[in-house]
Order: C-alpha cells, then structure tokens, then sequence
C-alpha cells in the first residue's frame, strides 16, 4: 500500500491525487498532498511512476499499512526504484521500445 | 461540467476496452464522452500489469490457435468467434504500430507487438482518445442508466471531487467496466467492484457463465502481485522444504491443494543469469515486491498465498448477442471484462494474454457497433426524456459478507452444494437485510452502488454455480467432480432482487470452415 509522500522530495503538483484510480491522496493548498483513504489503495505502483519527483513509496503488502520509514527508504535508495528499472522519467514513460520481454516468451515457447 | 450534457456514444470505463471503444466510435465520426471511476491511463486490471496479447502472425496461424484453444475449452468456446478475436486484435496492435506506440525490436530488427508495457500501453491510449476528440471524464463513476422505452440512452453518476451529481444522455453507451475481483486485495481491484453488471442487469441485460469465478492467482504472500507468467520457473514446498510434486495440474490447482495441508513456498530455479536479467529488465514489477522485501527469489524460499482474480481472469459476464458485442437491451453494448467471455476462453481462465486479446476485439467491435446505432437514432435521443433507473444500494457491511463467502477457497476455488448454499442463503441475506435504507448522499452513494454491484455478482455466480450439478474447468465441485457432457451449454442469470438462471441452448458452436 502507499505508505510516503515525501514531503523533502514533493513539489505539490498533485499528479498523485489526480492519476490514482482509487482516490487515496487528498490535495492539500500550497502542502504536499496526504494519504487520506490508505485502505483504497490497491498497491499497483503507478503512482510512483507517474510522481515527477520519485516523492512516494508504495510497499508491496497489500493488506494493510506497514508504518514504512522515510529515513530508511531514502537509505535504501528505493525511492523512484520502480520508474528508474521501468525507464520511466519524470513522471513521463519511456523504456517500452527496450523491452526484452520477447525473449521470456520465446523461452516459454510462445512466438 | 456534465450536469445535462448530450453525447452520441457513451463510454463507460477506463481501461483497453473502453479505449478501445472511444477511439473506434470517434473514428466513424461520432461525438463521444468517456466516464471513468478512476484515472484513465490508470484505471483497470491491466494497466499495473504488462501483458503479452495473445497473437498469432497469420490468418493461417490463427486459425490453428484458436482452433486448439476451442478444444480445451470445455466445450464452451466458439473457434470461429475465437478466430475473430484473434484477427481484430492483430489488427488493433497493427494500429498501434502504425499510432507510433514504442514496440520493441527484437534480435532479428523486427518490431515484436505481441507484448504491451500496459503502464505506457494505457498512457498512450489516454493521449489518443484526447487526440480523436474524446471528452474524457476521470473520477466520474456512473451510477445508473437512464432507459427510456426499453432504450438505453444514457447515464448518471457523481464527480468524486464535488461529489456533484452529473447525467449524459447519449444515443448508445458502452459498458466496458471491467470485471469483479470481490474486494480481493489484487491490482486493479480499487475498480473492478462489478458495477457495469449491475447496472447492465437493472436495464435487463442477462449474463451468462458467471459461475466461472473459481480463478485464483498466485501472489507474494500479502503483496497484490498476480504476475503468474514467472511461476513457469517456480518450485513449490512445504515448510518442512519438501517439495510439492507437480502432477501435471494447473499450478493454481496445486497451489490450492497444498495450502489446504499448511504453508506454501515457492522459489524461481532452474531460471539462467541471463533469463533473470531479461525479467528484471522486461517485467521490472515481477521483481519489485522481492526487492522491496529483500529476498532473492531465485535463491531463497519465500511464502505464496491464492487471491481470487473473480471475472477479471475468470470467464462471466454481461451476455453478448453476437460480434457487435450488442446485448440484450437495445442501446446498451459491453466490451473487456465486463462482456462475458465463454466464447473465447470457455470454462477456463483467458489468463492475461487471450484476455487482452479479447479487450481489444470487443472494445472495438462495440465501439463500432454503438457508433453505427447511434446513426441511425440521429438526433432523436436529444429531446427523449429517460429515468434513471436502478434502486439496489446496500451499506458497506455487505463487502465483508461477500469476501467471507467468495475469496476463500473452500467456498469458491472448492464448492459442494452444501457450501454454495449456505453461502448464498448468507448472500441473499446481506442483500435484503443490509439495504440502505436512505438516500445516500455525496460519495457514499458510490460506494453503496459498489456494494450492492458485488453483492449482486456474488449472489449470480453461486445461483449459476448451484445449476452447474458439475464440475467443468474452473468450476470445481467436490461433490460432483466429472465433467457431464448434457451441460456442455452456458448457464445465464438475469433479474436483481429475483434471480432468473436459465440456459443458453441457443448458442450454437459452429466448426471453422476449413
């Protein structure tokens, strides 16, 4: 579940609020957003991509917070993980035309 | 913004198929406004996931997979509607290609299209449905059709922001919802509460196979991860490190069976350096939730629960008449998950690739269709005064009773009579008994609306399950564990607060011309 927005890395553009399908941030004037429905979320990770900013950290448990650390997810270098390894930049994608998946589905036997 | 706006072609969704869908109406000149209850781009059972779309390179070829994918179907899919799919599909990721969209090239140079990113794939699709023209409506969930004379000719929701009420009246909508995951906590499931088949069925559309719901997808342990595609190279054991022989069963069906005992572990062997850097640079969210956890997968052990993928992998869904994915309600289209699927995948899952196969198809099968029906309506749907219609909304407490008798897999993934009885005598009882009694105002009345849609799909799989004295691919009954070839048929279900199951003899299974 969405578990940081950084305040130290948001910008407030509330991409975040606007891109989530399930409604979880709440805009907040001239703040950073907060997580207002953090039971909604469905732990898809797109927010991260979409986040300008590498600003939030989705953890992948699913069934309920896990009280993440900022201090340790900075350390761990795992804020923007997923749209660093998507190829994804600022919140914009890209890396689609790299996509070796190809080679998964001929291992598998298919195409 | 939308508060007595006029459109010709409503779509209702945000996921491929509703894109699909938008894109194609707006092709044959159509005005068409889009309503999501999410993001779209976001929205949707695909977007998290990457999927490899079913795909075969010629007519030929494809001839022979659907052909092949008909034989195991259980009897229920149509190999020529198969073949179909597979060739409008083709034909939409030609259309990519040609849009732009960044394929990949693979060793030999050559553009490789069967594979879709679905993040890039769906903010892709955003942009063109914006660039044909489209007026798109994000955190606009619609809560009910408006009908007049028998016609669907409409919708009306509420702005999640405002919680403003809004109505579009429109000469055809589409319905392409998504399916049903029950409050499964899987990606995608913030929008796959059901919603287009309730209110498909309040307008008295029938739906059919809704039984197939026993899919089941294997995940992390608490994470919302149904990749399946990586289990190919997956281990299972017990706790004591045992391993779990494969007997040749679905993996799912093994998993399912062991858990029953104790934990179940898996761990990726047999998986080359090289394969592993191709999955962590191709499927990068396949990864993430173990390097997020810290665990080695392809070393270490790590722990696997089931969760119920509902009609989103599984099969059932609002009956289509024909290709022009029409339903039985003049006006009214479905497409993607919210269409009934038995024609392609039978009994069994369509897993991510024939599905994604099939959004493609029926999005824009229906978009055509609706854009075609709205033609011949013109201009007269703009002065029909329709109503609203749709009563059914029920307090939230009724989530909890359906994910007590849908997600667990003693109830669901194994069924008896017995156990589908009593869990739908438990059903009908949240429905009668849990009904808001109020108007509910603001965004508590999409969340009633949510509540009543998955109470409802419920209530229809397990009525269709009990008429299905069977077992047949997905649908697994311990005390009827043969396959009998007299129900070789579809079961359908219509009606709300009654349920009316029946079955589709009608349908007939044509051969392929050959």
């Amino acid at each position: 579940m969405i578990e940081i927005v950084s305040e130290t890395r948001c910008i407030s553009c509330n991409i975040c609020v606007r891109v989530c399908p399930a409604d979880v941030f709440e805009a907040i004037a001239g703040a950073a957003p907060v997580i207002a429905r953090q039971d909604a979320c469905q732990t898809c990770f797109l927010c991260e991509l979409y986040c300008p900013t590498d600003a939030l950290y989705v953890d992948p448990n699913g069934d309920g917070p896990v009280a993440a650390r900022e201090a340790e997810i900075e350390a761990a270098g795992l804020f923007g993980s997923y749209a660093r390894a998507m190829g994804w930049k600022r919140g914009q994608p890209g890396g689609a035309d790299l996509d070796p998946t190809f080679h998964i589905r001929r291992a598998m036997g298919q195409l | 913004m939308l508060a007595d706006a006029v459109t010709d072609v409503l779509v209702i969704g945000g996921g491929p198929a509703a894109t699909w869908a938008a894109l194609e109406a707006a092709a044959a000149s159509r005005r068409v406004t889009l309503v999501d209850k999410g993001y779209v781009g976001t929205s949707g059972a695909a977007a998290p996931t990457g999927v490899g779309t079913w795909f075969a390179p010629t007519s030929a070829e494809r001839r022979v997979a659907a052909e092949r994918r008909a034989a195991r179907s259980f009897g229920l899919a149509d190999a020529e509607w198969t073949f179909r799919t597979l060739e409008e599909s083709a034909a939409g990721l030609d259309q990519l290609a040609g849009w732009q969209y960044p394929f990949p090239h693979d060793d030999r140079g050559r553009l490789y299209t069967p594979n879709l990113r679905t993040a890039d794939y769906m903010h892709f699709m955003r942009k063109r449905v914006r660039a044909a023209g489209v007026h798109v409506y994000d955190h606009h969930p619609a809560l009910n059709l408006i009908v007049a004379d028998g016609v669907v000719c409409g919708a009306s929701g509420i702005a999640r922001e405002s919680a403003a009420p809004w109505s579009i009246r429109a000469a055809a909508v589409v319905v392409a919802t998504g399916g049903c995951v029950f409050g499964e906590r899987v990606q995608g499931a913030a929008g796959l509460t059901g919603d287009g088949y309730l209110m498909a069925a309040e307008a008295g559309a029938t739906l059919s196979s809704m039984e197939f719901i026993g899919q089941y997808g294997i995940v992390p342990f608490k994470t919302a991860s149904n990749k399946g595609l990586i289990y190919t190279w997956a281990t299972f054991m017990r706790e004591d490190g045992s391993t779990i022989e494969d007997r040749g069963e679905d993996r799912q069906l093994l998993v399912a069976r062991a858990l029953a005992d104790g934990p179940v572990y898996a761990r990726f062997d047999n998986v080359s350096p090289e394969l592993q850097r191709q999955l962590r640079d191709g499927q990068p969210n396949i990864l993430l939730p173990f390097d997020r956890a810290g665990i080695d997968p392809f070393v270490q052990r790590f722990p696997v629960m089931l969760r119920c993928e509902g009609t989103v992998r599984g099969v059932g869904g609002i009956r289509l008449s024909d290709e022009s994915c029409a339903t039985d309600v003049p006006g009214l289209f479905a497409a993607g998950d919210a269409a009934s699927r038995e024609k392609m995948t039978g009994a069994i899952s369509g897993g991510g690739g024939p599905n994604s196969a099939w959004s493609i198809a029926t999005g824009r099968w229906a978009g055509r269709s609706a854009a075609a029906f709205a033609a011949r309506v013109g201009s007269r749907h703009e002065t029909r005064r329709g109503a609203a219609i749709g009563s059914a909304r029920l307090q939230p407490a009724a989530i909890d009773v359906v994910k007590a008798e849908i997600l667990p897999l003693d109830r669901n993934f194994f069924r008896t009579r017995r156990s589908l009885e009593r869990s739908l005598a438990q059903l009908d009882a949240a429905w009668t008994g849990l009904r808001s009694t109020s108007i509910v105002p603001g965004i508590a009345a999409l969340h009633a609306r949510e509540a009543a849609a998955m109470t409802a799909t419920a209530r229809w799989s397990y009525s269709a399950a009990l008429a299905r004295n069977e077992s047949r691919g997905i649908h697994r009954r311990l005390d009827a564990p043969a396959t009998d070839p007299a129900q070789a048929h579809p079961i359908t279900v219509s009606g709300i607060d009654t349920i009316r199951v029946g079955s589709d003899t009608t349908t007939v299974r044509k051969a392929l011309a050959s």
